[in-house]
């Protein structure tokens, strides 16, 4: 399978069901299979519940969650933190679990435009380096780690 | 806040596409001329001195050899680079600052690495110098000096314009793991952090230049593959065309910003 937008007249298609509040419409990724279900993916990608610690770790690695590069957050041992997206403090007040995991599976869905990287994709990529083909930014479980982690930024 | 951006407010305009229901990107829109700016500008005083001053600029070792290549006899022909073109300081004066440029015998733009090898190869019968070699940073290095303070004067026509468009076709284009295209950090996010560095608007006028992040001399081909590599994309080889194109499209958007070759950045 390609990725969730094989042709454009499609994403047209899957972006107006998106916004729809009772539209439901499942992305594809190699990875697997999500709900998209308004601007939420309600269901967790694991069966295994999320861990806020090591969401939080993934959080700031540079290397491994990359979020530092563009977002700041409630973190002040990290210096040079980005700021070209939304500031990450309060997240968890103002999206909820599902909300926030079609942000970080699927961004592109609410933003065409967006700079913010599809964490659960791979297919549809174009020139993918060696060591990255076929693979997500983030396993299903990393991603669960996250949206635990940023659920709990209230403020 | 010294913060700026370049182009249109994106939220705004990505929360309209949705809306409609559309998802196919507007293409973005080029830096309007008068806010142009080179690498130059976003880097601290320190850093800009450290360019401005030959006492201190680390280029400056690459030009002395460089100078001493262009003297040299070489190859089998036991021609120097000064035996056909004289002094570099008047025959070289904005050579940097047009290229890339057409080479009828390639039948396609070269930049001025792949001009200096056709010249070894054609007018000195020697071997190419290897892409990041010292020696061919500092023979371009030398070359480019004499355009310092020139303009970029690239000249588009109808044998070039296919492969102007091929290279802003690949600034346009989403690449890589992470999906991310040239225009959308250099011509709308430009002047913002990305972690703790400034993202420039991607003007190339000065190489090759020293990056203190490199410890030496680098050409704008290693510059762009450590871009690439950074959006988890596989690099082009040194010297590809996919390459050059990028250059001429590059250097085409920076024409009229004065060349700093060889330039200091962080």
């Amino acid at each position: 399978m390609e990725g969730p937008c094989p042709t454009p007249a499609a994403a047209v298609l899957v972006a107006a069901l998106a916004v729809m509040p009772s539209g439901m419409v499942r992305g594809d990724t190699a990875a697997g299979a999500y709900a998209v279900v308004g601007d939420a993916v309600p269901a967790p990608l694991t069966a295994a519940p999320g861990d806020p610690a090591r969401g939080r770790a993934i959080v700031l690695n540079r290397q491994v969650g990359l979020c530092l590069l563009c977002h700041s957050g409630p973190f002040p041992e990290e210096r040079f933190q980005g700021e070209l997206a939304p500031d990450l403090r309060g997240v968890g007040a103002r999206l909820s679990e599902g909300q926030i995991r079609l942000r970080i599976v699927e961004p592109g869905r609410l933003n065409a435009a967006t700079i913010m990287p599809a964490y659960f994709r791979t297919g549809g990529l174009t020139r993918v380096a060696p060591a990255f083909r076929g693979k997500t930014v983030l396993t299903a479980g990393q991603i669960e780690d996250i949206v635990a982690f940023l659920a709990t930024l209230k403020d | 806040m010294s913060a700026r951006r370049g182009g249109r407010p994106l939220p705004a305009l990505a929360a309209a596409c949705v809306v409609l229901g559309f998802t196919q990107a507007a293409p973005a829109a080029e830096i309007p001329s008068a806010e142009r700016r080179s690498g130059y500008e976003f880097m601290s005083r320190e850093t800009r001195a450290m360019q401005d001053d030959d006492a201190t600029n680390p280029a400056v070792l690459w030009l002395l050899d460089g100078e001493a290549l262009w003297n040299r006899k070489d190859g089998a022909a036991g021609r120097a680079c000064a035996d056909c073109h004289g002094n570099a300081r008047a025959s070289m004066k904005g050579a940097a600052a047009r290229h890339p440029a057409w080479d009828a015998a390639a039948g396609r733009p070269v930049n001025l690495e792949q001009r200096i090898n056709a010249c070894r190869a054609g007018r000195q019968q020697a071997a190419p110098l290897a892409y990041e070699s010292r020696d061919l940073l500092a023979l371009t290095a030398y070359v480019a000096r004499q355009s310092r303070g020139m303009p970029v004067d690239i000249a588009i026509d109808k044998r070039t314009k296919p492969f102007l468009d091929a290279g802003r076709d690949t600034f346009m284009r989403r690449q890589g793991q992470l999906n991310l295209a040239c225009t959308q950090c250099h011509d709308e996010l430009w002047g913002r952090k990305l972690a703790g560095s400034t993202i420039p608007q991607a003007h190339p006028t000065g190489y090759p230049l020293y990056r203190l992040e490199w410890q030496g001399l680098g050409s704008l081909q290693r510059r762009l593959r450590n871009c690439l590599t950074g959006m988890r994309a596989e690099p082009y080889p040194f010297g590809a065309p996919e390459f050059v194109d990028l250059e001429l499209y590059l250097m085409w958007r920076a024409r009229g910003m004065k060349m700093e070759s060889p330039a200091v950045r962080p």
